[in-house]
């Protein structure tokens, strides 16, 4: 390229060779090491005792699954018995019992997605569990063929309720569990990508907050002792986000998730990434 | 900056490395909207100043901007190869919650202008770290942080109503543009540069999960100008339209040039803003496919420039003046008086601080053509009888409009400079 800039003779000797100190200078990068970390703890809940909050917990999630049972066993009656509104009726509250312990339920290995696969997380030969059956009932409107996936779907329930008892809870699996379930919010039910057919979704976000709730009003105590303010900031957000939600609510559930506008959508989802964000944290209760 | 002040005082040109290309990026930084405008008198002197400086980076600072200072960074700064710009909401309410971002966004920013991550790690496995890492081991690469406050911000949710300078209001409607709301407003304007790209996305995103619960993100815009790998001759950098992008921006090294048409004074209306500066935002998207089939006379025409050679139709030389009165052989002015340049310049009272970036956003869904042009920012000491008054001028008959459209926009008064131990907009509370 020509540089057309008439510059008095001294001037463009200088930057001449300016132009060369300059190009080393850039070159010269500056390199700052990244703050080391304190010495790394990787000490779990051996440095308290949470053997009450785990307690605690495990006797939620079990009177939670009684539920889920009873409830998706009301359901699946229902669509055996080709009672398609009553189907519709029952599917969301149901589901909700699941969606409170989600974190616990996908411990389980194979059972989260043989109950809650949504239509391209399996293969379509494996796809079974509610979301098959939601299809049917909104997309085709009929319960049509769906016995045998109402079948499986109450024994997967009726299993899941059985290995429960068995499952190894402890607090850092409650303080993780806390933060996926209101993840589990953002990525599919705040996007409505969760119910695709019947759009329920804020039933199930609902739902993930209830259960992220309960394992904090569980920790919370302890949060306190360690970071009070913190312990507090997590509090207002959880009430933030619920009075949020509360405006959605219809009867004795929430309104249809294409009833959503843009802007409530986005809110909602920033009013949950401002609690998910502090609530990241509640880890410090295990160590440091 | 103070630093650079001082420098300015020392005549040796000689003792300060600089590249040409530092000069001219310094001396041409400009924005579509209003600069190409300037005539090449005091260019030379402008260009000389400026490399005095811009000096003061190379030489004492290397990668680092200062942060803390009397004005902000970023301002008189000589424009970084990238912008990261963010304008956020503000969801909390009352001025303790804003008095505590600021104050955590300043302790953040500092160590972000120093190389370092925003926080100290605990080491706690347990815990997600503090910082999101991806400038572990970058140096700041010139990052700069420049917080500004938007008209909304005083309403009366923090108490602020009074502090509202009476100058400082959303900005008119202008002719022919076509807001979009997704890409205007913003309780707070967060310009971040700096010569990396990931370096400046870093900042953004570390300020936006510093204010999780307090405040949002509304928009942000990346920019580009060409890189120092690129030309390292140091040419005025051109636009996407393919003009050379700027020559009459004031010279950042004259003290008395910033007073007078950058830095709010303590006499402006409010006194808080005495060594800040108010800032324009425009997102003027280019029709490119329409301004590609034009033909290059018109194009010339239209910027009232040669392309190749950036010289004002008529003259030889990119900094030769602009001469509006001149005339070809059958008596019309050589440059079109409706001409970019001609309605720019006008009669050169009106003088800003532009440090604009090109902007690509991938295509518009609708018509499948390039969503690509100017994040046009301009800093000035007044925004109505600066960035305004000539916006008004230009919207009503550039000739440039046809081929241009402004779907953003954006005011925000930026604070004055932070000092150790205070925060950015300690004077507002």
């Amino acid at each position: 390229m020509k540089y057309k800039v008439i510059l008095p003779t001294g001037m463009l000797v200088a930057s001449l060779i300016f132009s060369g100190c300059g190009q080393k200078e850039n070159a010269e990068a500056e390199q700052t090491p990244p703050a080391a970390p304190a010495a790394a703890d990787t000490s779990n809940a051996s440095s308290a005792d949470f053997s009450a909050a785990v307690e605690q917990y495990r006797t939620f999630a079990v009177e939670q699954c009684d539920l889920f049972v009873k409830e998706t066993e009301k359901f699946t009656n229902a669509v055996k018995a080709g009672k398609l509104d009553e189907a519709k009726k029952l599917y969301a509250p149901a589901r909700a019992y699941y969606e409170r312990i989600e974190p616990v339920a996908e411990a389980l290995g194979d059972l989260d997605p043989d109950i809650d696969a949504r239509v391209n997380d399996v293969d379509a030969a494996d796809w079974r569990g509610f979301h098959r059956i939601e299809k049917a009932l909104w997309e085709d409107n009929t319960t049509a063929g769906q016995e045998g996936f109402a079948d499986q779907l109450l024994k997967d329930a009726q299993l899941l309720r059985a290995k429960i008892e068995t499952i190894d809870i402890d607090a850092s699996l409650m303080v993780t569990g806390a933060v996926e379930l209101l993840n589990e919010v953002s990525s599919s039910k705040v996007t409505g990508e969760e119910e695709l057919y019947s759009h329920t979704d804020l039933y199930d976000f609902a739902a993930n907050v209830e259960g992220a709730d309960k394992i904090y009003e569980i920790l919370k105590a302890d949060l306190a002792k360690k970071d009070p303010d913190l312990e507090k900031e997590i509090g207002e957000r959880f009430a933030a986000l619920k009075q949020e939600l509360d405006a959605f609510k219809k009867g004795d559930g929430y309104v249809d998730y294409t009833e959503l506008k843009e802007d409530q959508i986005r809110k909602l989802s920033q009013n949950l990434d401002a609690l998910a964000e502090p609530l990241s944290n509640m880890g410090k209760i295990l160590g440091v | 900056m103070s630093d650079q002040h001082q420098n300015d005082n020392d005549n040796s040109i000689m003792k300060k490395p600089m590249t040409r290309r530092d000069v001219l990026r310094l001396a041409g930084t400009g924005g579509l909207g209003l600069l190409l405008g300037g005539g090449a008198i005091g260019s030379l002197f402008k260009i000389e100043n400026n490399r005095k400086a811009n000096a003061a980076r190379t030489d004492a600072t290397g990668s680092r901007v200062p942060f803390y200072g009397q004005h902000q960074a970023g301002i008189t700064t000589p424009p970084q190869n990238f912008i990261c710009f963010a304008a956020f909401d503000v969801t909390a309410s009352g001025s303790k919650a804003l008095q505590k971002l600021f104050k955590t966004w300043t302790a953040a920013a500092a160590a972000m202008a120093e190389g370092k991550q925003v926080g100290e790690e605990s080491g706690n496995l347990n815990l997600p770290p503090v910082d999101t890492g991806e400038s572990a081991g970058l140096n700041p690469s010139q990052l700069t942080i420049t917080f500004g406050a938007g008209p909304s911000l005083f309403d009366d949710r923090f108490g602020l109503a009074s502090k509202r300078p009476p100058s400082f209001k959303d900005l008119p409607a202008f002719n022919g543009e076509q807001l979009e709301p997704q890409w205007c407003g913003g309780d707070i304007g967060v310009q971040v540069c700096a010569d990396d790209m990931q370096v400046a996305f870093h900042a953004v995103r570390n300020l936006a999960r510093i204010a999780r619960g307090t405040a949002v993100l509304r928009w942000v815009q990346e920019g580009f100008q060409r890189t120092a790998q690129a030309d390292p001759t140091g040419g005025t950098p051109r636009n996407l339209l393919g003009f050379k992008d700027g020559t009459a921006n004031p010279a950042v090294s004259s003290a008395q040039d910033m007073n007078k048409i950058v830095w709010a004074q303590s006499g402006d209306g409010a006194s808080w803003m005495a060594g800040g500066s108010y800032m324009a935002v425009r997102r003027i998207r280019m029709r490119i496919e329409i301004w590609d089939r034009s033909s290059l006379k018109d194009q010339e025409d239209t910027f009232g420039r040669y392309r190749a050679s950036g010289a004002p139709l008529g003259s030889k030389n990119e900094f030769d003046p602009v001469d509006l009165n001149q005339k070809d052989e059958k008596g019309n002015p050589m440059i079109p008086a409706d001409s970019h340049v001609a309605l720019a310049r006008g009669d050169g009272s009106i003088q800003m601080l532009r440090r604009s970036y090109s902007y690509s956003g991938g295509i518009d869904s609708k018509t499948g053509q390039l969503d690509a042009g100017l994040l046009f920012i301009s800093y000035q000491r007044d925004l109505f009888k600066q960035f305004v008054a000539l916006q008004q001028k230009l919207s009503k008959s550039d000739r440039l409009n046809e081929y241009i459209l402004h779907v953003g926009s954006a005011a925000f008064a930026c604070f004055p400079g932070a000092s150790k131990g205070g925060y950015i907009g300690d004077t507002l509370f």
